[in-house]
């Protein structure tokens, strides 16, 4: 019964996939014709070069990868550095301020995209990968997440040793606390890397056509072939993929690392 | 070797270094905790305050900063029909998507909290669509519901029931827009209700076997009431990220306006159409100033009712 039942659940979110990748590989006119396709036809490979010829997909896909990547790393050291002060470090006023971390957690930064644009276009940075990066360099829920990882993880005699041996803040910083807090720091890592990679609003509002990431160029793909799923599908297949092989790799990280932040959260 | 033994020299620089690491302690942690204040300051804050002074000027996109106008923007967006349909649709696709959503994880995360072979192989099943974005999710949804040849149309035509318009239609199209935000949320908050449930004790099961609970009843009396807290953390993370759906509903249609008759326009589409659709700035603002207050309204509502029946229930049986 209980394995009939997550049957029908793995079915239901692999299906979706398969689909797109079924849809992708075949041509227009056969989807046109109205049958339901139960094989893949031979057409993944032309219809793949057309998107490549339609959208900037290679400048999407790098910019993707710099700006998921410049973000992830950012969003750690500055998490890991904020999270080791709270957990670890004694100072006037700590309670309140994490506190104020944790309740920025509930405010929409969404909702401040007018001034944010406003910002951007003061600065010129409208357009450049800069103004999607740069908001985006360190975020409430990591810093919270490495406090708790560390408040765990790193044991306070380890710290007092450190500093009664003479190390400067950041050298036990360097020393003591980063490579305690690497397996927190990975998983943060890649949670960033997949919300930033999936991100749409901000980088569809602030990017130009022809320097966008990789969902901002599947919109321009929608746009120029609503008609033609076959062309639309065989893109999403082509920017889905990065993503999913990392889930094949990192796939038991991802649930791990969402099964300790509820315990903790 | 005591301190007096040692050469002047270093004893004034050990007192010096002394010094040094006392700063050093004091001050280190408020440095590092800066980056995040500051940016913080600049792209969360600032923006939400100089939001309320945008949205009392006229203010367009490419013209900049008008007259100060006071009220005018919030009275104009609150005279316009599509602000209040897309209010309408806004809380609709958000009921459609968060209720049954969070129902599903809990029943997913109680198959997955049983004693399975390849434990690590299902988690990670319920998980692949998380990695999807949204717009691609999107994509593939739209053309699953087609109006004309879509699978989920031919589907139903099997059992025969009429094609559904779901592109043209007002709940059809926000139950399309629901199944998009569950297919990707919903493992993701399965996985969580496991951790929580996987850390009730195990003993509280035996005793209600003992008591002769069967499985439902236990499922309903000890499981969900333990559950309490991480229901209103999903309830309260799924209420900030389903009042605020974008994606989805930009991608239902090449236009992205929200349909024809802007059947499934939500307010965050709302906004964006009034800013850079209409370029007119200093009513988008105002629009963000009236969609955080409904977010903020309703996480409190929210709060309350999950916390009420939590306690009501988790009450009511001991």
């Amino acid at each position: 019964m209980v394995y009939a039942f997550l049957l029908v659940v793995l079915l239901a979110s692999v299906f979706p996939l398969w689909w797109s990748f079924l849809i992708g590989s075949k041509d227009a006119s056969a989807i046109n014709a109205g049958q339901v396709p139960l094989l893949p036809g031979g057409n993944f490979f032309a219809n793949a070069k057309t998107v490549l010829d339609t959208v900037p997909f290679w400048t999407a896909f790098r910019n993707s990868v710099i700006v998921s990547g410049v973000v992830s790393f950012s969003v750690v050291a500055f998490s890991t550095l904020a999270g080791f002060a709270f957990a670890k470090l004694r100072f006037r006023g700590q309670k309140g301020l994490l506190a104020f971390v944790v309740a920025t957690m509930a405010v929409p930064t969404q909702l401040g995209v007018v001034p944010l644009f406003i910002l951007m276009a003061k600065l010129g940075w409208i357009g450049s990968l800069g103004a999607v990066i740069v908001p985006a360099m360190v975020n409430a829920f990591g810093v919270f997440w490495m406090t708790q990882y560390l408040r765990e993880s790193l044991p306070d005699e380890l710290v007092e040793a450190a500093r009664v041996d003479g190390c400067s803040m950041i050298r036990t910083f360097w020393h003591v606390a980063l490579p305690a807090s690497r397996p927190g720091a990975a998983m943060l890592g890649l949670f960033t890397f997949i919300a930033t990679w999936t991100n749409f609003f901000w980088p569809f509002i602030v990017l130009e056509p022809g320097n966008p990431t990789l969902p901002v160029a599947l919109q321009q793909l929608q746009a120029a072939y609503y008609v033609d799923y076959s062309l639309v599908l065989a893109g999403v297949v082509l920017a889905a993929l990065p993503l999913i092989a990392l889930f094949v790799v990192a796939g038991r990280q991802l649930v791990a690392g969402i099964m300790q932040g509820a315990v903790k959260g | 070797m005591t301190d007096h033994a040692l050469p002047l020299a270093t004893r004034r620089r050990s007192a010096a270094r002394q010094r040094l690491s006392r700063w050093d302690a004091r001050v280190a942690p408020y440095l590092y905790i800066s980056p995040f204040f500051l940016l913080f300051a600049l792209v969360g804050l600032f923006p939400l305050l100089y939001t309320a002074y945008v949205s009392l000027h006229d203010w367009n996109l490419i013209g900049g900063r008008g007259e100060f106008v006071g009220i005018e923007n919030y009275a104009t967006v609150l005279q316009q029909e599509y602000f209040w349909r897309s209010l309408r649709n806004t809380l609709s696709i958000f009921l459609l998507s968060s209720v049954p959503q969070v129902v599903l994880a809990i029943l997913i995360a109680a198959a997955l909290d049983t004693s399975l072979r390849g434990r690590t192989f299902w988690r990670m099943g319920v998980l692949l669509p998380y990695v999807v974005a949204p717009v691609a999710v999107a994509l593939i949804f739209n053309d699953l519901f087609g109006d004309r040849f879509g699978l989920i149309n031919q589907a139903l035509g099997l059992v025969g029931i009429d094609p559904v318009r779901w592109h043209v239609d007002v709940i059809p199209s926000h139950l399309a827009i629901a199944t998009m935000v569950n297919f990707r949320w919903t493992g993701y908050n399965a996985l969580i209700f496991l951790a929580a449930m996987q850390a009730i004790p195990r003993d509280y099961y035996e005793a209600a076997l003992i008591d002769g609970a069967g499985r439902v009843r236990t499922f309903f009396s000890l499981t969900v009431p333990l559950l309490r807290n991480t229901i209103i953390f999903v309830v309260i993370t799924s209420t900030i990220g389903g009042l605020q759906i974008f994606d989805e509903a930009r991608m239902f249609d090449q236009a992205g306006q929200g349909g024809a008759d802007r059947q499934w326009q939500t307010l965050t589409l709302f906004l964006w159409q009034t800013g850079w659709g209409q370029q007119n700035f200093g009513r988008a603002a105002a629009v963000a100033w009236l969609l955080f207050l409904l977010i903020v309204l309703i996480s409190l509502v929210n709060f309350l009712i999950t916390r009420r029946i939590a306690a009501t229930e988790s009450g009511g049986r001991r």
